[in-house]
């Protein structure tokens, strides 16, 4: 074991991947001398060339475009594409081409690729660099949607995404860059699909990804002292989700919260509370709930951005309606 | 004349005469109602295909446009399994899967027809750095219309091309329309060649309706990437004789100039040519003939052959998370 940021533990996985297979590599803009825009690809090129860690012009059309065509011709290329918000300028290429190209071409082709784009807040870059984008990326078929929430999970998610051979659509948060864990580097690649359950409860199910799982297991932390138990899961793959998992939790304590960062309208917490509702009506003991963004930009004032933040104290309330009614 | 045996003008003649006529059955249907979806007809544009397919190897990678059917012929693509997979038939290239617009053919180096426009460029750099780091000696050629030369990815994919020195061979096959509008009327500067070169790009312009001259131009820059790896870019002149789409009657043209560019059709061109170098008027109709034949048979075994399985409808989506409906259909 040893102890390394967030950032640090993704550039282990990418270093790693890319020494055990010659066909990965990574493209995007300022990978070599800056290293990425956190650090997350500090050395790559200088141990690797410039032919496998290629610096792009901003050009996230074709950056993405050209990993889509990398990866039907047989490579495995990791698109940067820098923040969510940017991930947007790529999506023709994402969803038009990555995602639909193994079936319209009846598998002819797979393709390999990971799209890395950073979703979330980070203190006051306002409202086109703090978007929660995953539930775009759920809806379209032909995706896998990966969200780590901590170092251990950047450097064991990544690994999986780079190995499997769908397009991963890789939303890491950006104010997880610097956290710092425990990570075992010689771990393998997680299972992808399979969420985390963080602490056992069997007053309600708390479901949660990326950055919120810290402050979902903060608002635990309280209500545990308040005798509360929560059942707490990151999800860790935002597609597939873990059904299995959240729905056997949902069985025992007959409660559901969701909360999320993004945008609560027609985000991936209504297609969770759906799907419960759908299968598990009858075992409900209240109606699930969901937290999440207000739907209005990103504001950047300090006092207005944080009004858009869940936090565990919003977090706790909503579990204390949920289970005291 | 291309310095070539006489078995080659045949065999050119040949893809030109199937490409006419694979158009123009896909039409037919397409009018029949046996046909569903989009039909883009590359009527007039034979020659750019076919002098392109020529010069490329069939391990290069190629990746195509909406107009693609002659694209996918000249590289080696099977019509019989591409005239299926128009009828949405069992067998076709991709199943019956994705119909005229999305007709791939990996066997063949065949990356695609596209449905977006520009887009099939930008995976053709992809392919040209895959090349590069798989140390082949192939090379990536992407087609695409006139009207793409304003779309971004395309402006994009030719700066980094140029910039990163990658094995790429643009070539712009330039039928003056974009969709059913006059490209010149929406572009800027002085065309396509000058756009090219301001991105530093090697640039030849040719009349596309002559197949010697565009298989000349598209063999010197093929050889040129292939020994270089560094892009170029062809130009390729020629004029869309039918509307953007089956449905679209083309009444905005000027009829008078379409008499004119009608005249400069690429097959009797080549016809010409053969004549010269001593092929028979028998020869050349029996060509014609047999094509025409070809496809006629191909369109009767399409239209009796059966559908694809319906689980198709939900397989090849991905391997984690497949559709709920999988489940129900896999029996």
């Amino acid at each position: 074991m040893t102890t390394l940021t967030y950032a640090e533990a993704s550039r282990l996985a990418l270093q790693q991947e890319m020494a055990r297979d010659p066909l990965v590599w990574a493209l995007g803009e300022d990978l070599g001398p800056e290293g990425g825009v956190a650090g997350q690809y500090r050395g790559l090129q200088q141990m690797f060339g410039s032919r496998r860690v290629v610096d792009t012009p901003i050009s996230e059309n074709a950056i993405m475009g050209a990993a889509v065509g990398a990866a039907v011709c047989g490579t495995r290329p990791v698109a940067e594409l820098r923040f969510a918000d940017f991930g947007l300028c790529a999506a023709d290429e994402l969803v038009n081409q990555a995602a639909k190209i193994r079936y319209m071409f009846n598998g002819q082709a797979r393709v390999p690729l990971v799209a890395r784009q950073a979703i979330g807040f980070r203190q006051g870059i306002a409202a086109q660099h703090s978007q929660s984008t995953e539930a775009f990326w759920v809806h379209i078929p032909g995706l896998v949607v990966v969200a780590p929430a901590t170092p251990a999970d950047n450097h064991a998610l990544l690994k999986a995404a780079i190995r499997c051979d769908d397009p991963v659509v890789y939303l890491e948060h950006k104010e997880l860059w610097q956290l710092t864990g425990e990570v075992d580097a010689e771990a393998p690649p997680a299972e992808l699909g399979v969420a985390e359950r963080l602490r056992t409860g069997r007053d309600l199910t708390l479901v949660t990804w990326s950055r919120m799982r810290h402050v979902c297991a903060d608002a635990a932390e309280t209500l545990a002292a308040e005798g509360i138990g929560a059942d707490l899961f990151d999800l860790r793959t935002l597609w597939p989700w873990d059904r299995g998992a959240i729905f056997a939790s949902v069985r025992r304590t007959g409660r559901l919260l969701v909360a999320h960062e993004a945008v609560r309208i027609a985000g991936l917490g209504a297609e969770i509370v759906a799907s419960v509702t759908e299968s598990l009506f009858g075992e409900l003991k209240a109606p699930p709930a969901r937290l999440g963004g207000p739907r209005a930009p990103t504001p950047f004032s300090k006092p207005l951005e944080d009004l858009h933040r869940i936090s565990a104290a919003d977090v706790a309330e909503a579990a204390r309606r949920l289970v005291r009614g | 004349m291309l310095p070539e045996s006489r078995t080659t003008g045949i065999v050119r003649l040949r893809t030109m005469r199937l490409i006419r006529a694979f158009e123009t059955a896909a039409a037919a249907a397409w009018h029949a109602g046996k046909v569903r979806g989009s039909v883009h007809e590359s009527t007039g544009q034979e020659a750019v295909a076919t002098g392109i397919g020529a010069a490329l190897r069939r391990d290069d990678w190629l990746a195509s446009n909406h107009r693609g059917h002659g694209h996918a012929i000249a590289k080696g693509a099977d019509p019989r399994a591409m005239m299926l997979e128009l009828f949405g038939k069992a067998g076709g290239t991709c199943g019956g899967k994705g119909g005229s617009m999305h007709i791939a053919d990996f066997s063949a180096g065949m990356l695609g027809a596209n449905g977006v426009v520009g887009d099939g460029v930008t995976l053709a750099l992809g392919a040209a750095h895959a090349i590069g780091l798989r140390g082949e000696d192939r090379i990536a050629c992407a087609m695409f219309g006139d009207g793409a030369m304003n779309r971004g990815p395309l402006l994009e994919a030719m700066n980094w091309a140029a910039a990163t020195r990658v094995p790429l061979l643009f070539v712009c096959e330039d039928n003056a329309w974009s969709a059913t509008t006059r490209t010149r009327d929406v572009t800027a500067g002085p065309g396509a060649v000058a756009r090219a070169e301001a991105f530093g790009l090697r640039a030849v312009s040719v009349d596309g309706n002559d197949l010697a001259t565009v298989e000349t131009a598209a063999r010197e820059l093929v050889e040129a990437v292939r020994s270089s790896g560094e892009p170029a870019f062809l130009h390729c002149r020629t004029w869309r004789w039918r509307g953007h789409y089956a449905p679209d009657k083309a009444l905005y043209r000027d009829e008078a100039e379409q008499a004119a560019r009608v005249t400069e059709d690429p097959i009797a061109r080549w016809e010409a040519h053969l004549r010269a170098a001593g092929i028979t008027e028998a020869e050349l109709a029996a060509i014609a003939a047999q094509a025409e034949a070809d496809i006629a048979r191909w369109v009767a075994e399409a239209e009796a052959a059966p559908y694809p399985a319906l689980r198709a409808a939900f397989t090849d989506v991905q391997d984690l998370g497949p559709p709920e409906e999988l489940a129900r259909h896999a029996a």
